[in-house]
């Protein structure tokens, strides 16, 4: 079975935030939570970058392993869902989260923050696959639909990839061989400065 | 016929002045040296500053650089800008995030239930070897007033609310390995989460308690000459006969009222901070999910050492001691067990009998 991953190649995102607005669109999220989010690195100076980024679903997920209520749980294709229902919006799997990707929809009211929100990978939650109750909560089950998530099939210059772990990462390699250098591989720019390509 | 070959001649007309307009412009260009320079000159001139980007496009789809210095520094938490109204979110990557799973579900989690379960333990064993304290002299049948209302009703106010505390914030850290599997998980998280309301609600009367006993307590608990001496002779509690003399709190009491005082004052700021995640903004040089994760840190450390800590109290202050529950109980306590255990302030107490206490309200001991 397919192993689902997110691939983002900064050497194509462009920032338009077109992910953004097509994940909240899609998944009707309200004003507030933002799955998905595009952090630019060195805004207006030479070298910037941008990276779309929301839950990487993770192996070994680092939020699963700290839910007090052990709300978490990962499909045979390795997205990570959570229970809204048992959720009880102490915040702990925002602070265990390398990526920042849990959401609440309130800032803290007396330690209230309401029921945690995440990417789904557009695959829903518990509830029924495509059902009402599933998507007022989750959003939409693209995934069930069998589609992928709507923010990589919207990217304009296809900098985000979802899908496949080994089909997502074949079309990465064939990006790097192109350029001649590993995007991003370790130690290239610290031992051949400014060789380029 | 007139009107087409009209149109003809009108052409042929524009058409020489277009050819001589043309060939001017061609002529000019050729002999002006001024536009010969600027048509060659595409390129900026040699004294200008060029390749501001070190060779990079940003944006091209096969870019020219590897970038790994910039990923370094994002793995290692730069922040970058974003565009949605919570700026927070710049983080691309946070490790400290997996630093802390490491110690919660490591250390704190496992040094915690150490604790407990040798505290426990040691205590079962203190038991089966000294057996309940007893008053050596029997009971007198005569009491003095140990507590006053004030002071009891401080004291379980802390008590009580600090239980309910206690239990709830375990149920936290060791609800999911223990209590999760018997209840099912609906049951367990509906529970859990009436135990953070009641965490988050509870938490306001512990820090009454906290300020009450520090005000009417504070001036019995500085360390005295007589505590050393206690000490040194471990309270008298593993030898049957040995009385070291104490004031009205002997050392070990004064050691655990620092304890809760201090750490009362750590856990409630702690608990602020947790209460009002991201409001309030501690100058220490933190991001703000860095101080989040800072307090839950202390937050459980502090507790558990304290409920390690209370759990030897309540058993010395019920089943431990004979007659000493008394003392928080009605308030009363018999006399003898104040020789034995508080001789230096149940003199104290019998020298000033007939005046009214401090802070107390004149009512008949029984036994006066
Ligand atoms: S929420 Fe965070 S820790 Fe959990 S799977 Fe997603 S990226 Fe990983
Ligand atoms: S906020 Fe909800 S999902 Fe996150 S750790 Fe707490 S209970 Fe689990």
């Amino acid at each position: 079975m397919a192993r689902m991953k997110f691939l983002v190649d900064a050497e194509r995102c462009i920032e338009c935030n077109a992910c953004v607005t097509a994940c909240k669109n899609e998944n009707e999220i309200p004003w507030g939570i933002n799955r998905r989010r595009v952090v630019t690195i060195n805004d207006g100076k030479p070298g910037e970058r941008s990276i779309s980024v929301a839950c990487m679903h993770c192996s070994d997920a680092p939020c699963m392993a700290v839910c007090p209520v052990d709300v978490f749980y990962e499909t045979d294709e390795g997205v990570v869902l959570h229970s809204k229902d048992l959720c009880i919006g102490c915040g702990y799997c925002f602070y265990a989260c390398p990526f920042g990707a849990p959401q609440f929809p309130q800032v803290g009211n007396f330690g209230s923050r309401g029921k945690m929100d995440k990417c789904t990978f557009c695959n829903g939650g518990p509830e029924t696959d495509k059902s009402d109750a599933e998507f007022k909560k989750y959003g939409r089950n693209r995934l069930a639909e069998g589609k992928l998530p709507l923010c990589a099939e919207m990217c304009s210059t296809k900098a985000l990839l979802a899908g496949d772990g080994d089909v997502v990462s074949d079309i990465y390699r064939e990006r790097v061989v192109s350029r001649g250098f590993g995007s991003g591989a370790w130690g290239w720019g610290r031992a051949y400065p400014g060789q380029g390509a | 016929m007139t009107a087409i070959s009209g149109c003809r001649r009108w052409v042929a007309q524009l058409a020489i002045l277009a050819l001589i307009a043309l060939g001017t412009t061609f002529a000019l260009e050729i002999f002006d040296p001024q536009n010969a320079q600027a048509q060659s000159s595409v390129r900026p001139p040699a004294n200008a500053t060029t390749n501001v980007t070190g060779g990079t496009v940003p944006g091209m789809s096969r870019s020219s650089e590897s970038a790994s210095e910039i990923w370094r520094a994002v793995r290692k938490g730069v922040k970058g800008t974003v565009s949605i109204p919570d700026k927070k979110a710049g983080i691309l990557v946070q490790s400290e995030g997996d630093s802390w799973r490491a110690i919660r579900n490591g250390p704190i989690t496992n040094w915690g239930a150490i604790g407990l379960a040798g505290m426990v333990s040691l205590l079962a064993l203190f038991y089966l070897v000294r057996g309940k304290i007893l008053v050596d002299h029997g009971m007198s049948g005569r009491t003095i007033t140990r507590f006053a209302d004030i002071e009891r009703m401080a004291h379980w106010l802390l008590a009580v609310s600090f239980i309910i505390l206690a239990l709830t914030g375990l149920n936290i850290i060791y609800g999911k390995y223990f209590l999760l599997p018997i209840l099912g998980k609906s049951a367990f998280a509906a529970i859990s989460a009436g135990g953070k309301w009641l965490h988050n609600y509870v938490a306001f009367a512990f820090m009454a308690g906290l300020v009450i006993i520090l005000v009417i307590w504070i001036k019995d608990n500085f360390p005295t000459k007589a505590d050393f001496i206690w000490l040194a002779k471990g309270g008298g509690m593993f030898t049957r006969g040995v009385h070291p003399p104490a004031n009205k709190f002997n050392a070990g009491q004064k050691i655990l009222f620092w304890l809760v005082i201090w750490g009362g004052l750590g856990l409630s700021l702690t608990g602020i901070a947790l209460l009002f995640p991201f409001q309030i903004d501690f100058p220490a040089g933190m991001e703000p999910v860095q101080q989040m994760q800072f307090a839950t840190v202390w937050h459980a450390i502090i507790a558990l050492v304290l409920t390690v800590v209370v759990i030897a109290h309540i058993y010395i202050g019920t089943m431990g001691m004979e007659g000493a529950f008394d003392a928080m109980g009605s308030g009363e306590v018999d006399e003898n067990w104040a020789k034995e255990h508080h001789s230096i302030w149940a003199k104290e107490v019998s020298k000033s009998k007939s005046k009214p206490r401090r802070g107390r309200k004149t009512r008949a001991a029984p036994a006066e």
